[in-house]
């Protein structure tokens, strides 16, 4: 898309060959993806997929097993000063001294980063009618998300990593919360990668997306992009997988039809056109879901592999 | 200023209903030549969705010639509408109402109306070319 690769920039991330062991299990292996500047770029995949170990291999606090994280072109070494200030990061439980005061955790912040920018970050809690001189603990879960994306955004990095910001917060919240991101994404060109549990949400905050499954990238790219590639069949329950056009993700087989998840050039689906069988837009949610649930093993770039590598999608048989 | 919705349960993509709320306003007259579109932050922060769709949007409609960009003011509405005169609306939603009420009395669903009404344009519209 356009927006995206405007004069061929460098990616805000990149990722090659990213792996992480802990003892002989990887929690992450052969993560080759891009990130392009200025997208907000949506990580999603069940618990264990492995998105935490990604996103602290990239914000520089996990050392990598093997391969490489560049941020904007430049690799990035763990737990280097440079390589931590050119990340924000946002951790899961918002993990902010429960004794300090907001102003502590100012302070603290300007310290460790030397872009600190103390004006944003005071009046950003000063709008959100956070008092300074407040302690964390008597903070509200929603106030203690917003004085860890206010010190994200403080230390004036270029990519922001927010690993399941919303998960505790309550509806309104979460709406606040993401009403600031999406502010923040428009106003400063700054590039986004959330990891998110709640798919259907997902849609109107991501351009980009990113799908974990089994410690692999199962699918990877711009959102309306993926969307375009793909349709859901319904076809004759008898079709087998082979004289579908285009890789299947996911089958529900019922008495007489099924449901198809592809992978498809658009042209191939018109072409091959066939009387009692019917191809539609996938959603979003459809997309991830078929994706979550049908992670292949041989999937490893972002594009699924051919046909006849990919495994059959794990059928479900509706009735029998 | 023209202010958006969005209606996540629609399955239409978000930034083709911005793209059909401005055409849908020119032609009922709500936007009109001149008039300036809410920036791409507003729209973002008081729909909460993503900047970039609202960008899609307005690359949109500019390129439908219906809105136009000028550096540092914002996006315009650059198309001179010509709406449809309110009574021309109103008596044509009156028929149209009647007509949906025979159908209803014919046992049609919604679903069927709906149906038939695409079939009857698409079948017009290939008459057309």
């Amino acid at each position: 898309m356009a927006e995206h690769d405007a004069g061929g920039s460098v990616p805000a991330l990149r990722t090659d060959r990213l792996g992480r062991r802990y003892g002989k299990i990887w929690g992450l292996r052969d993560c080759t993806l891009e990130v392009p500047a200025g997208t907000v770029a949506a990580l999603v995949g069940p618990n264990g997929a492995g998105k935490t170990t990604l996103l602290e291999m990239i914000t520089g606090l996990l050392e990598p097993t093997e391969g490489q994280v560049s941020v904007f072109g430049q690799p990035s070494h763990a737990g280097t000063a440079e390589s931590l200030a050119r990340v924000g990061y946002v951790a899961q439980d918002h993990p902010l001294y429960r004794d300090f005061t907001v102003a502590d955790m100012f302070h603290l912040g300007r310290a460790m980063n030397p872009r600190w920018d103390q004006l944003l970050a005071a009046a950003r809690v000063d709008a959100l009618g956070i008092p300074l001189q407040r302690k964390v603990k008597s903070l509200s879960g929603g106030q203690k998300a917003q004085v860890s994306l206010t010190m994200a955004l403080a230390k004036h990095a270029p990519l922001l990593v927010l690993d399941e910001p919303v998960s505790s917060l309550d509806p309104v919240a979460r709406l606040e919360f993401m009403r600031d991101v999406m502010a923040s994404a428009a106003d400063a060109s700054l590039t986004f990668l959330i990891s998110s549990h709640v798919v259907a949400e997902l849609e109107r905050f991501c351009d980009w997306l990113i799908v974990l499954g089994g410690g692999l990238v199962q699918l990877a790219g711009p959102a309306d992009d993926l969307l375009a590639v793909h349709r859901l069949l319904t076809v004759p329950r008898a079709t087998p997988d082979a004289e579908l056009p285009g890789t299947a993700i996911d089958r529900t087989d019922s008495d007489r039809h099924s449901t198809v998840l592809v992978r498809a050039d658009p042209v191939q689906l018109a072409v091959q056109g066939h009387a009692g069988w019917q191809a539609n837009p996938v959603s979003f949610e459809q997309l991830v879901m078929g994706y979550l649930q049908n992670p292949s093993p041989a999937a490893a770039t972002g594009n699924p592999a051919p046909a006849a590598q990919r495994p059959g999608p794990g059928t479900k048989a509706v009735t029998s | 200023m023209f202010r958006f919705r969005l209606d996540s349960s629609s399955g239409v993509p978000p930034y083709l209903q911005l793209v059909h709320q401005v055409r849908q306003a020119l032609l009922l007259g709500y936007l009109q030549e001149g008039d300036r579109l809410p920036t791409v932050k507003d729209v973002a922060a008081s729909l909460v969705i993503n900047p970039n769709t609202v960008v899609k949007a307005y690359r949109q409609l500019e390129h439908e010639r219906l809105a136009g960009g000028r550096p540092g003011q914002g996006t315009f509405i650059t198309a001179t509408s010509a709406p449809v005169p309110s009574q021309t609306q109103e008596d044509l939603r009156a028929s149209l109402e009647a007509w949906l009420r025979t159908a209803e009395q014919a046992g049609m669903s919604d679903e069927a109306v709906t149906a038939l009404i695409a079939m009857a344009r698409h079948d017009m519209r290939k008459e057309r070319v």
